[in-house]
C-alpha cells in the first residue's frame, strides 16, 4: 500500500465511522444518467445560478444599497458633480474604479439572462417530451415556482442600481401594486415606505434580492435535484430502453467529468460575454428622477412579454361608486400572468385527467406522437412571442420603419387569432410527421436510386430501416379515447354529467392519431416483398 | 386504456463500437496530449488575467473591430478569465469523451411506491400516534389549538404595519396651489409667456419656498409640461380654454397610465407620447387619449400670469395626477 493510499484510507475511515457515508456512496457513485444534449439545459440553469451567487457576492462588497443623496466624485467625467443616490454612485464606482468590477457586473447580468433563458428552454423540453408526467408532477411544480421566482429576482436585480431606466421599471411596478383593488394604495405605501419613490425601496428589495430569494432558490433547487436523483432521470425511447430501466453513463467518472467540465464551459462563456459584450451601460442613462425618461425604455428580455401585454391592453378603466378599477393594468399585469402560471403549474394534472392515464412514465414522448400537447405548447408559445414582440414595438418601429400603431394593432388582433391558428397548424404537422413515420417503417427510406426493371418500369429503391430504428418509431402507445358513459346498465345517469362530457370530448381530441404500424402489418409486408 | 396491438419487438441495445483511443495506444496517447494542451491553455488564460490586472494601464483604450474603443484592462482580465475557465471545461469534456469508458450501462429502476406492508405499518403507527395524543377524543384541545395558532399569525402581519404611513389624501395632492409660480427645471427660474415660442415645450416645476429642497416625491407628482400653440389650434371647451394662457397649455407630465414621464412631443401632430407603453395624447384636445393603454387624459393645470408677468397656477390640479388607484374619484 502506498503512503497516499494509506492517507486516503484513513480519511475515508474517519469520515465513514462518523457518518456511514460509504454505503450510500457505493450505491450512488455508479448511478446511471442517460445522455442527451437536451438534458444539458437544466444544467445550464443550475450553473448560471452558481455563477450568479459568485459574481453577486463580489458585487455586494462595493454596492451601497441606499437612496441617500450623494454627489458623484468618481472617475466617470460626464456625471461628475451630479447629485444621485448612493446606489447609483456605488454602481458607477464598481464599473469604473474597481478592477474587474465592470466585468463582474456584466457577468452577473449576462448570467441572469442566461439563467432565466435556460429555465425556460428546460421547461419547454420537459413539457414537449412529457417528462412532467407521473411521478414527476412535484418537480414540475417546483420548476414553475423557480421560473416565477427567477423572473422576480431578475427584475429586483436590475432595479437595484437606481439609474433612469431601472427607476422607470420600479415606477411601473409601483403602478401595478397601486392598481390592485381595495388594498393597492395601502400596499404601495407600505412597500415604498410612503409616496413614490421614497428612500427605502432599494434597501428593501436589496435584502430580498441577495438573501431572501437566493435562500428560497437554494432550498427549491436542492429539492428539485434530490427528486431527480431519487426518481432517476427520464430517457428517450429506443432499443434497449424501457420503463423499467435507465440506460446511460455512470456518474463516476464520465458524468462527473462531463458535468464538471460543462460548468467551466458555461462559466467561461458567461465570462467571455461579460468581457466583450456590453450590457446595461447604466452610466449612459443618468440617475433616476421621476420627471425624466429615455426613449426606447426596454426591460430585460424575460419581462418583455409582460410589458408587451400592458402595451397592447385596451384603455379600460371603470369608475363605480367613487372607486376606480384599472383593468388596463390589472388584466395584463396581474390576471393574465396569474392564469398563465397557475395553468402551467396545474398542467400535469389536467393532462392526466384528460387521458385518464395514472401510470408512471419514465420514457419520454416524441412531441409528434402527442399532437394535442405539442399543439397546446405551440399555441402558448405563440401567445408569449406576440406579447414579447409588442414589448419591443418601439424598437421594431424605428428599425423596420413601421408605425407603433401598426405593430400594436397587429399584436392586439394577432394575440387572439394566431395562437389558435398555431394550434391547428402544429397538430396537422404532428399528424403528418406520424404519417411519415408510418411510411418509413412500412416502406423504408427513399434512397434516390432509380432502377429500371427488365420490363422497362422505373422504380425508386426503398431501403428497409434497421430493426432498431423501426422499434424507435413504433414503441410508443397510442391512447384510446375515454368512452362517455351517459347512463349505466340500470339506466342511472352518470353523476359526473357535464364533467364526464368535457373529459370524453377532450380525450377524443387527444386520441386523434395516425395509426402506427403494427407487427402484423410489418410482417405481412415483409413476407409479400422479400 | 390504450388500444395497444402487438408492438414491434425490441432489438435491445446496439453493440458497442470502440473508439479509436480504446484500441489504438497511439490514438490514446494523442488524446492525452490534447487534453493536457487544453489544460495548459487555461493556465495561459490565468497568466493573461494576472498580467492585465497588474500591468495594463486602466486608462488605456484600444480599438477592436465591432466592439469599437475598448478598455484594455477590462478586456484583458475578462478574456483571461474566460480562457482560464473555458479551457478547463474543454479539457475535461474532451478527456471524458475520448479516454473515459463510453460503454452505456443499464440500471434497473425500482418502483417508487413503498411496499404494501410498509404502507400499512405507517398508517398504523400514524394512527397510533394520533390516538395516544388523544386529538380525536379531546375536541376542546384541537379547537383551541387551531384558534390559537391562527391568531398567532396575526402579530407577524401586524408587525409589518409600520413599513409605511397610511396614504391618507396624499395621492390627491400636489405642491401646486393657486398663485404658485411656474419655474424652469433645471434652473428654478420663473417664466414669462414670451420665453416660450409657438411650438416650444418646457418642463416646469412649482416654485419652492426659499430654503426648501425639491424631493423626488415632489417631482413624481409636480412635474408639468408647458406647450405653446396658436390659440386657434385648440379644440377645447370654454372652461379648459380659460385654463390656457396665450396659447400656452400645461399638463401633468406624469402618465395617467403607469406614471412614466410623458416626455415625447411631436411638434407636427401635437401629440404627446409616453415612451413606456406608447399612450398617445392629443394636446389640442386637452390631452385626450387617442392611442395606447392609458384610460384618462393627462390632468390639465390652469395657468395665468401674476402682476409681474410671470406664469402662475390659477388653481391646484382638479384631479389626482399619475396612475389610477382604488380610491381615485372620476
Amino acid at each position: 500500500m502506498t503512503a497516499r493510499e494509506r492517507i486516503a484510507g484513513n480519511v475515508a475511515n474517519y469520515v465513514d465511522e462518523r457518518t456511514g457515508a460509504a454505503a450510500w456512496l457505493k450505491k450512488n457513485l455508479n448511478k446511471v444518467f442517460p445522455d442527451h444534449w437536451s438534458f444539458m439545459l437544466g444544467e445550464i440553469a443550475l450553473y448560471s445560478f452558481i455563477i450568479l451567487l459568485l459574481s453577486g457576492t463580489f458585487l455586494t462588497f462595493w454596492f451601497d444599497p441606499s437612496m441617500r443623496h450623494v454627489v458623484y466624485e468618481g472617475s466617470y467625467q460626464p456625471l461628475k458633480d451630479v447629485e444621485m443616490s448612493a446606489a447609483y454612485a456605488s454602481t458607477l464606482h464598481i464599473s469604473f474604479d474597481v478592477r474587474g468590477g465592470l466585468l463582474m457586473r456584466q457577468i452577473h447580468h449576462w448570467a441572469a439572462l442566461i439563467f432565466v433563458a435556460a429555465i425556460v428552454v428546460h421547461l419547454l423540453r420537459v413539457f414537449f417530451t412529457g417528462a412532467f408526467r407521473k411521478p414527476r408532477e412535484f418537480n414540475w411544480i417546483l420548476g414553475v415556482a423557480l421560473l416565477t421566482l427567477a423572473i422576480v429576482e431578475g427584475f429586483l436585480g436590475y432595479s437595484l442600481p437606481d439609474d433612469l431606466l431601472s427607476g422607470t421599471g420600479i415606477r411601473i411596478a409601483h403602478a401595478i401594486i397601486q392598481s390592485i383593488p381595495v388594498v393597492g394604495t395601502y400596499l404601495s405605501f407600505f412597500a415604498f415606505g410612503g409616496a413614490f419613490p421614497g428612500e427605502v425601496f432599494i434597501p428593501r428589495i436589496y435584502i430580498v434580492h441577495v438573501l431572501l430569494l437566493p435562500g428560497i432558490f437554494l432550498a427549491l433547487i436542492t429539492v428539485h435535484l434530490m427528486l431527480v436523483w431519487y426518481q432517476k432521470h427520464t430517457q428517450y425511447p429506443g432499443p434497449g430502453r424501457t420503463e423499467k430501466n435507465v440506460v446511460g453513463y455512470p456518474l463516476m467518472p464520465v458524468y462527473m467529468a462531463k458535468a464538471g467540465g460543462f460548468f467551466f464551459i458555461v462559466f467561461g462563456i458567461t465570462a467571455f460575454l461579460g468581457a466583450v459584450a456590453s450590457i446595461n451601460p447604466l452610466w449612459l442613462y443618468g440617475p433616476y428622477t421621476p420627471g425624466q425618461i429615455s426613449a426606447g425604455s426596454q426591460p430585460d428580455w424575460y419581462m418583455g412579454w409582460l410589458d408587451g401585454l400592458v402595451r397592447m391592453s385596451p384603455p379600460l378603466e371603470t369608475y363605480l361608486f367613487g372607486k376606480t378599477i384599472s383593468w388596463n393594468i390589472l388584466i395584463p399585469g396581474l390576471i393574465i400572468p396569474g392564469i398563465i402560471f397557475t395553468g402551467m403549474a396545474l398542467y400535469p394534472f389536467i393532462e392526466s385527467w384528460i387521458t385518464g392515464d395514472k401510470r408512471e412514465h419514465h420514457l419520454l414522448d416524441r412531441p409528434r406522437n402527442v399532437p394535442n400537447r405539442t399543439a397546446l405548447g405551440a399555441m402558448s408559445l405563440t401567445f408569449m412571442v406576440i406579447a414579447m414582440i409588442n414589448g419591443g414595438n418601439d424598437i421594431i418601429a424605428t428599425h423596420f420603419d413601421l408605425t407603433i400603431n401598426q405593430i400594436m394593432w397587429f399584436s392586439r388582433i394577432g394575440i387572439i387569432v394566431l395562437p389558435p391558428l398555431a394550434f391547428v397548424i402544429t397538430k396537422r404537422i404532428c399528424l403528418s410527421l406520424q404519417r411519415k413515420d408510418r411510411e418509413l417503417v412500412l416502406h423504408g427510406r427513399e434512397t434516390g436510386r432509380l432502377v429500371m426493371l427488365p420490363h422497362g418500369e422505373f422504380i425508386e429503391v426503398h431501403e428497409e430501416l434497421s430493426p432498431a430504428k423501426k422499434f424507435a418509431l413504433t414503441q410508443h402507445e397510442q391512447p384510446a379515447a375515454i368512452e362517455l358513459v351517459k347512463e349505466d346498465a340500470r339506466g342511472v345517469l352518470n353523476p359526473k354529467g357535464i364533467r364526464a362530457k368535457i373529459q370524453a370530448r377532450l380525450s377524443s381530441a387527444n386520441a386523434e392519431n395516425i395509426a402506427k404500424p403494427t407487427a402484423a402489418e410489418v410482417k405481412e409486408l415483409e413476407s409479400g416483398h422479400h | 386504456m390504450s388500444k395497444e396491438l402487438e408492438p414491434l419487438s425490441d432489438p435491445g441495445l446496439p453493440e458497442h463500437i470502440h473508439r479509436k483511443a480504446d484500441i489504438d495506444p497511439i490514438a490514446a496517447k494523442r488524446a492525452e496530449r490534447q487534453v493536457a494542451i487544453l489544460f495548459s491553455l487555461s493556465a495561459v488564460g490565468t497568466l493573461l488575467f494576472i498580467y492585465s490586472f497588474f500591468f495594463v494601464n486602466e486608462d488605456l483604450f484600444i480599438f477592436i473591430p465591432i466592439m469599437g474603443s475598448t478598455n484594455a484592462q477590462q478586456l484583458g482580465i475578462g478574456i483571461g478569465m474566460a480562457a482560464s475557465l473555458l479551457f478547463i471545461g474543454f479539457g475535461a469534456v474532451h478527456w471524458a469523451k475520448t479516454l473515459m469508458p463510453d460503454q452505456e450501462v443499464i440500471a434497473e429502476r425500482d418502483e417508487l411506491k413503498s411496499e404494501q406492508s410498509d404502507r400499512d405499518e405507517f398508517v398504523k403507527s400514524a394512527k397510533a400516534g394520533a390516538e395516544s395524543a388523544g386529538l380525536g377524543r379531546r375536541p376542546l384541545i384541537k379547537r383551541s389549538l387551531a384558534a390559537a395558532a391562527g391568531l398567532a399569525g396575526l402579530p407577524a402581519v401586524l408587525l409589518l404595519r409600520d413599513l409605511g404611513p397610511l396614504p391618507g389624501n396624499s395621492l390627491n395632492e400636489t405642491s401646486w396651489k393657486s398663485g404658485t409660480r411656474l419655474v424652469t427645471d433645471p434652473g428654478d427660474r420663473p417664466i414669462r409667456p414670451s420665453d416660450l415660442e409657438v411650438g416650444a415645450v418646457a418642463q416646469v416645476m412649482p416654485e419652492l419656498a426659499p430654503g426648501k429642497k425639491r424631493t423626488l416625491e415632489n417631482i413624481a407628482k409636480d412635474a408639468v409640461l408647458l406647450i405653446r400653440l396658436r390659440p386657434s389650434e385648440f379644440q377645447l371647451d370654454a372652461e379648459r380654454f380659460s385654463w390656457t394662457y396665450e396659447g400656452i397649455i400645461a399638463f401633468s407630465k406624469i402618465c395617467s397610465h403607469m406614471g412614466c414621464a410623458v416626455a415625447l412631443y411631436e411638434q407636427s401632430t401635437k401629440h404627446l407620447l409616453c415612451p413606456c407603453h406608447q399612450s398617445t395624447f392629443d394636446v389640442t384636445r386637452a390631452a385626450k387619449v387617442i392611442f395606447g393603454p392609458a384610460a384618462r387624459p393627462l390632468p390639465q393645470l390652469a395657468i395665468t400670469v401674476d402682476a409681474d408677468g410671470f406664469l402662475i397656477a390659477k388653481q391646484p390640479f382638479t384631479e389626482a395626477v399619475g396612475p389610477s388607484f382604488w380610491e381615485r374619484k372620476s
